[in-house]
C-alpha cells in the first residue's frame, strides 16, 4: 500500500490544455481543466463526444498522438507527469495509473493470447518469471469472473464475446494493483445486461485494490451508482462538479440541467416530455469569446457573449461545499431553484386522441404472426455444405394498432434486426404470415407492394450511410414523391413543408447531407420516411447512434408526428428507457422468441419473465439514491449460440429464477418443456413465457 | 489446419493448370515458329519444314487440341518438349532459373528487409522530414524505368571501376570466363559481379515495398491495441517492435511471397542489361523466336513459383494470424 497523508489528493490536475494542429486549423480540444482525485474515490467525467472528457484522460497518460500539444500540471503523488519523458512514464502507466478502454476487441493485440497479454502487463513492471507471471494472469482472469480460467488464458482476443474481453481488460489493469484506473467509456459498446456485469466487475476491481477510479461516459446513468463526485464537461472544459448528490439534484448550470431533462428515465411512471437542448454541441475550431454554451442556452445574456464564466462555487453555500459551476446566472439558478423545465421550454404532452379509442376498437396496423426466418449454416471453404440452421427468428407473433408504438427491444442477437427486415422485405415468410393494413404479404403481387411500401416506411439508425452524400437534401427528399408519381409541380412545395415538419430550415433544400450534423441528418431521414404520407413506420434504433442532448429532441419530433399524422410505430431499441418513453406496447425478444409483451407501464412496473427483470434491474438510473439502494440482478454468461439454443426454455442457462429459486422438479420443466407466451399474471393483455412467472417490482 | 491448407493446395494447383494450359493455348495459336523456316534463303521444302515441325510438336497443321494433348501427355511424364532450336526445354530452364536465382535472391531479400525497416520508419515518423525524405526518393525510384536506373548503376559502375583505375565491380556476366566458380577468387569475382545488378533490384525494392509497408504500419499506428500495450507500461518503441511490427507484417506477407515469385522472370530487365542469362532473358527471347514450347514452359515455371509462393504465404499468414487458424 502505498501510504498518502489524509487529504493529499492522488492525482491534482491543473489548467490541463490539449490542441491539435489540423488542416482546417487549431483545435482547441481541451481548455484549462483542473480537478482531483483522492485516494480510493470515484470519480465521474460526464460528457458528449467531442467535449474532450477522453482526451483529457490520455494527456494524463501522455498517449495521445505525437502532434497534440500539452500544457499545464498533473501531479500523481506529487510527481509531474506532463512532460516526463516516455521512459520516465512507462513506468507509471499500467502500475500506478491503468487504464480501461472502449471498445475492448480492437483495444486487444488480434495476434497474441489474452493470458500472454496480461503476463505480459505483469513483466513489464516485475521482473518474475514467465511461468509465474502466466499463473498471476490466470488468477487475474478467476478474479475478473471468467470461467475456465486457465484454459481460456490460451486464446486469442477473437474467440471471447464483447462482455469476456471487456473483463480481460480490466484483469490487465488490476495486474500490478495501481492505485489508479482510468476507464474510459468501459461499457459503452455493450448490451445492458452485461455492462451491469462489467460495472459489478469494476467494482470488485476497486475492492481489491483499493484503487480511485476515473470513470469517463456519457451515460449519467452508469455514473449515478458508483461515483463519489462528478464533472461534467463541454467544449474542452469542466463546466460543473461536486458530490454525485449535488449536480444529480441540484445542478446549477444550464447544460448539466438539460442533459439530466434530457434523458428518458425507464422508472418513470406518468411521462414527461423530454427537455430537448436545441442545436449542436460548437466546433472546437476558432471557438468565439464567451460561454461556449450561449448558442443553446435559452438564459444566455449579453455577459454570456462577451466572457466565459470561471468554474465557482456557489453563493450561499457552506465553505466546505464542493460544488463548482461555471455560468454567470448560477447564483440565481440557485435562488430561483431552477429546474431543467424552467429553463428548456418542453414540448406540451401530445394528445392521445386516437389512443383514448379502446385498443380492441383500433385497426390493425401491421400483424405478425408465428414468424419464422432461419439461415442456412455452412462449412468449407471450397465446397460448401449446409451443416444446420440457425433460426435466427423462431415464432414471433404480435400485432400494432392505429396510433400506437410498439417497442421490440432485446439485446444484440435476440433477432429483433432479423424480424423487421422480413417485415420490411414484403415477401412469403418460410413460416408465418405477415399483414400489412390487412393485406398479407405472401399473396400480394407486385404492384400491391409497391402501393403497400407508400404506407410501410423506415428510419434506419445510422442517418449518414441511409442518405446519399452527393444528393443535396432536396433531392434525397424528392426522390421518393417521384417514384410514386406525384405532380412535378407539387414535389418542391412538399419537400420544404416536410423540412419544417421535422424541424428543419426549409432554406437548406440546396445543402448537402454532410453539413449537417447527426441529429439534423436524423431529422432528413424522418423526413424522407414521411414523404410519401405512411401510416406505419418502422423505426430501427432510431435514436441510439445520437449524442444524449440531441437524442431528445428527435425522440420528442417522433412522438409528436406520431399524434399529430395519426402514425403507428415499430421501434426497435436496445434502450429500454427510450422505449418507456415513446413506447405504448414492449415486446422483449430473447434467442428469437418473444419472452413476455403488453402495456408499457404493466411490463416495466411488473415484470412477470426473469429475463426481462433482469433487463430492467440491469438499467443504470440517472438518480444516485435510487441508483445505490437498487440491488441489481447481474445475470450469468454470455447469450448461447442461437444455432445450438438451450432445450426447453431457451432462458435457461442464465435464468436466476432457474438458478435460485426452484426445486428441483420445476427446474426439469424448464428443461423439457418451452414455455409458450400466455397471460399469467392476470392482466389478459400481459403475456409472458416463463412457467414459474410471477411479477415483481425492479424499478 | 491442415485440412485448410490442403483446400489451398488443391486450389493453387487448378489454378497452375488452368493458367498454363491457357498460355499454351494462346502461344499454339498466336506464334508461328513456321515463320522462322519461311524466312530463310533459299526456304525449305514444305515437306522438311512440316515433318521438323512435327518433331518439335509445333506443327500448325495439326489441330491445336492434339498438339495440346501431345504435350501434356509429356508434361505427366516430366518432359517439357523442345525448345525451336531442338533443346531440351526441361534442360534450359533447369539451367537458366539457378543463374535467376543467383541473380534476385540477395537483390529480393535485402531490398525486402530494408524496404520494411524503410516503411515502419516512414510511418513512425509520419510528415517528418525523414518520413518525406523517403517518400520523395520512392516516387523518383518508382517513376524511373527499370531500364534507366539499371543504365545509370552501370555507368556509374564503369566510372568508378575508371576512378579506381581497375575493375573492382563487374558490369557483365556471372563469373569472369576461365575462373573456378568455388574458389576463394571465385567467389570473390561473383561477388563483384553482383554487386551493380543487385542494387538495381535493391533500390526498386526499397522503394516499393516501403511505401506499402508504410500504410500498413500507419494502419497499425493508430490502433487502439498499440494504446493498450502503452498503458500497461510498454515504452513506445517497445510496443511498436511488439505489438505493432507483426499486425502490420501480416497483410505483407501474402505481397512479399508473390512478389518474390514473379521476380524470377520480372528482372528481365536488369538480365540483359547486365548479361546474366537468366529466366526473364529466357521469356523473351523464347516470344521473338517463335517458341511455344519455350513460352509455355516459362508459365508453367511462373505457375508453379505462384503456386509455391501462395503456399508459402498461407503459411505465414497462419503462423503470423491466429484469426486464420481454425
Ligand atoms: S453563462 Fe450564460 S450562456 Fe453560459 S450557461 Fe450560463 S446563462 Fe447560459
Ligand atoms: S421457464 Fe424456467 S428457465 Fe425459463 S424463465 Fe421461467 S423459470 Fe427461468
Amino acid at each position: 500500500m502505498r501510504v498518502t497523508a489524509p487529504g493529499t489528493p492522488l492525482l491534482s490536475v491543473r489548467d490541463l490544455s490539449v490542441s491539435f494542429r489540423t488542416e482546417a486549423g487549431l483545435v482547441r480540444a481541451v481548455r484549462s481543466v483542473s480537478y482531483d482525485v483522492a485516494p480510493g474515490e470515484v470519480l465521474g467525467i460526464v460528457g458528449e463526444s467531442g467535449s474532450g472528457k477522453s482526451v483529457s484522460s490520455l494527456a494524463v497518460m501522455n498517449l495521445l498522438p505525437g502532434h497534440a500539444e500539452v500544457t499545464g500540471s498533473a501531479r500523481l503523488n506529487g510527481q509531474e507527469l506532463i512532460g516526463q519523458s516516455d521512459d520516465a512514464l512507462s513506468a507509471v502507466r499500467g502500475s500506478r495509473i491503468a487504464m480501461v478502454f472502449q471498445d475492448p476487441l480492437s483495444a486487444l493485440t488480434p495476434v497474441y493470447t489474452v493470458g500472454d497479454q496480461i503476463a505480459e502487463a505483469i513483466l513489464v513492471h516485475e521482473t518474475v518469471s514467465r511461468g509465474e507471471a502466466m499463473r498471476r494472469a490466470v488468477d487475474l482472469l478467476h478474479t475478473v469472473g471468467i470461467p475456465n480460467a486457465a484454459q481460456r488464458a490460451t486464446a486469442f482476443p477473437h474467440e471471447f464475446s464483447g462482455g469476456m474481453r471487456q473483463r480481460v481488460m480490466i484483469a490487465m489493469a488490476i495486474a500490478n494493483r495501481p492505485s489508479l484506473i482510468i476507464a474510459d467509456e468501459p461499457t459503452t459498446a455493450l448490451d445492458v445486461t452485461i455492462q451491469a456485469q462489467i460495472l459489478d466487475v469494476l467494482q470488485t476491481a476497486r475492492r481489491m485494490t483499493g484503487a480511485a477510479i476515473v470513470l469517463i461516459t456519457h451515460d449519467l446513468g452508469v455514473i449515478a451508482g458508483i461515483a463519489d463526485r462528478v464533472s461534467v464537461m463541454y467544449a474542452g472544459t469542466i463546466v460543473e462538479t461536486g458530490s454525485v448528490d449535488d449536480v444529480f439534484y441540484r445542478p446549477r448550470m444550464p447544460y448539466t440541467l438539460g442533459l439530466l431533462g434530457s434523458i428518458p428515465r425507464a422508472d418513470a411512471g406518468e411521462r414527461q416530455p423530454l427537455t430537448p437542448i436545441e442545436g449542436t454541441p460548437p466546433s472546437l475550431i476558432n471557438l468565439p469569446t464567451g460561454c461556449p454554451f450561449v448558442p443553446r442556452c435559452p438564459m444566455a445574456q449579453d455577459i454570456c457573449r462577451r466572457e466565459e464564466p470561471g468554474l465557482l462555487p456557489i453563493a450561499g453555500r457552506e465553505p466546505a461545499d464542493t460544488q463548482r459551476a461555471a455560468c454567470h446566472f448560477k447564483d440565481d439558478i440557485e435562488q430561483r431553484q431552477l429546474t431543467s423545465r424552467d429553463i428548456f421550454p418542453a414540448p406540451l404532452p401530445s394528445s392521445d386522441a386516437v389512443r383514448s379509442v379502446p385498443r380492441e376498437q383500433r385497426q390493425q396496423m401491421l400483424v405478425v404472426q408465428d414468424l419464422v426466418k432461419s439461415y442456412p449454416q455452412m462449412k468449407g471453404a471450397v465446397l460448401r455444405r449446409k451443416v444446420g440452421e440457425v433460426r435466427a427468428v423462431d415464432g414471433v407473433s404480435f400485432d400494432i394498432r392505429e396510433g400506437e408504438t410498439l417497442g421490440l427491444v432485446g439485446e444484440s442477437g435476440c433477432g429483433k434486426t432479423t424480424t423487421i427486415m422480413e417485415i420490411l422485405n414484403l415477401g412469403r415468410p418460410a413460416s408465418g404470415h405477415i399483414a400489412v393494413l390487412g393485406h398479407d404479404t405472401a399473396r400480394m403481387s407486385g404492384a400491391e407492394k409497391f402501393g403497400i411500401r407508400r404506407d410501410l416506411q423506415v428510419v434506419f439508425q445510422d442517418p449518414m450511410a441511409s442518405l446519399d452524400p452527393r444528393l443535396p437534401i432536396g433531392e434525397i427528399l424528392a426522390e421518393p414523391l417521384r417514384a410514386h408519381g406525384v405532380a412535378p409541380e407539387r414535389v418542391s412545395a412538399r419537400v420544404r413543408e416536410l423540412l419544417t415538419l421535422v424541424g428543419l430550415r426549409a432554406e437548406h433544400v440546396n445543402r448537402y447531407p454532410a453539413a449537417f450534423s447527426g441529429g439534423q441528418r436524423q431529422r432528413i431521414g424522418i423526413a424522407r420516411a414521411l414523404a410519401l404520407e405512411p401510416k406505419i413506420l418502422v423505426l430501427d434504433e432510431p435514436v441510439s447512434a445520437l449524442d444524449v442532448s440531441v437524442r431528445a429532441g428527435v425522440i420528442n419530433l417522433l412522438e409528436r408526428l406520431r399524434d399529430q399524422l395519426g402514425l403507428s410505430y415499430l421501434f426497435v431499441a436496445h434502450d429500454l428507457a427510450v422505449v418507456r418513453h415513446i413506447g405504448n406496447r414492449v415486446a422483449v425478444m430473447y434467442l428469437g422468441r418473444i419472452i413476455e409483451s403488453g402495456d408499457v407501464d404493466e411490463v416495466f412496473d411488473r415484470p412477470a419473465h426473469p429475463y426481462t427483470q433482469a433487463l430492467l434491474s440491469a438499467i443504470p438510473l440517472p438518480d444516485p439514491h435510487k441508483e445505490r439502494a437498487r440491488v441489481r440482478i447481474v445475470l450469468k454468461g454470455d447469450l448461447p449460440s442461437p444455432a445450438n439454443p438451450p432445450s426447453g426454455c431457451r432462458f435457461r442457462t442464465r435464468c436466476q429464477k432457474f438458478a435460485n429459486e426452484l426445486t428441483e422438479p420445476q427446474r426439469q420443466r424448464c428443461i423439457d418443456e418451452s414455455p409458450a407466451l400466455l397471460p399469467r399474471t392476470g392482466s389478459p393483455d400481459h403475456l409472458d413465457a416463463c412457467h414459474w412467472a410471477t411479477a415483481v417490482e425492479v424499478l | 489446419m491442415a485440412a485448410f491448407l490442403l483446400r489451398r493446395l488443391v486450389y493453387l494447383l487448378c489454378l497452375v493448370v488452368v493458367s498454363t494450359s491457357v498460355a499454351y493455348l494462346l502461344a499454339a495459336t498466336q506464334l508461328r515458329p513456321r515463320a522462322r523456316y519461311e524466312g530463310r534463303n533459299p526456304p525449305p521444302p514444305v515437306a522438311v519444314v512440316d515433318a521438323r515441325l512435327d518433331e518439335l510438336n509445333m506443327n500448325d497443321k495439326v489441330p491445336v487440341l492434339t498438339r495440346y494433348r501431345r504435350w501434356g501427355a509429356g508434361l505427366l511424364r516430366g518432359d517439357l518438349g523442345r525448345t525451336i532450336d531442338n533443346q531440351p526445354v526441361n534442360a534450359e530452364i533447369g539451367r537458366r532459373m539457378w543463374v535467376s536465382l543467383r541473380l534476385v535472391v540477395v537483390g529480393a531479400v535485402v531490398g525486402t528487409l530494408l524496404g520494411v525497416a524503410a516503411g515502419a520508419y516512414g510511418a513512425v515518423k509520419q510528415y517528418q522530414l525523414a518520413d518525406r525524405v523517403l517518400t520523395v526518393s520512392s516516387f523518383v525510384i518508382l517513376s524511373i524505368p527499370a531500364v534507366v536506373l539499371g543504365v545509370l548503376f552501370k555507368n556509374a559502375g564503369i566510372g568508378l571501376n575508371n576512378a579506381l583505375g581497375f575493375k573492382l565491380l563487374y558490369t557483365t556476366g556471372e563469373l569472369t570466363p576461365g575462373m573456378d566458380p568455388w574458389s576463394a577468387a571465385g567467389l570473390v569475382n561473383r561477388f563483384a559481379h553482383l554487386v551493380l545488378p543487385s542494387l538495381v533490384l535493391i533500390v526498386i525494392a526499397v522503394a516499393f515495398y516501403g511505401r506499402y509497408q508504410r500504410n500498413a504500419m500507419l494502419d497499425v499506428l493508430g490502433s487502439d491495441f498499440l494504446r493498450t500495450a502503452r498503458a500497461k507500461g510498454l515504452r513506445r518503441s517497445q510496443a511498436l517492435i511488439k505489438h505493432g511490427l507483426r499486425t502490420a507484417l501480416i497483410p505483407m506477407a501474402t505481397f512479399f511471397a508473390y512478389e518474390f515469385a514473379l521476380l524470377f522472370v520480372g528482372a528481365t530487365f536488369t538480365e540483359r542489361l547486365f548479361g546474366w542469362h537468366g529466366m526473364g532473358e529466357y521469356f523473351v527471347e523464347s516470344v521473338t523466336k517463335n517458341d511455344i514450347n519455350s513460352v509455355a514452359g516459362v508459365t508453367l515455371f511462373v505457375g508453379v513459383l505462384v503456386l509455391i509462393a501462395g503456399f508459402l504465404s498461407d503459411l505465414a499468414y497462419a503462423a503470423l494470424d491466429p484469426r486464420v487458424r481454425v
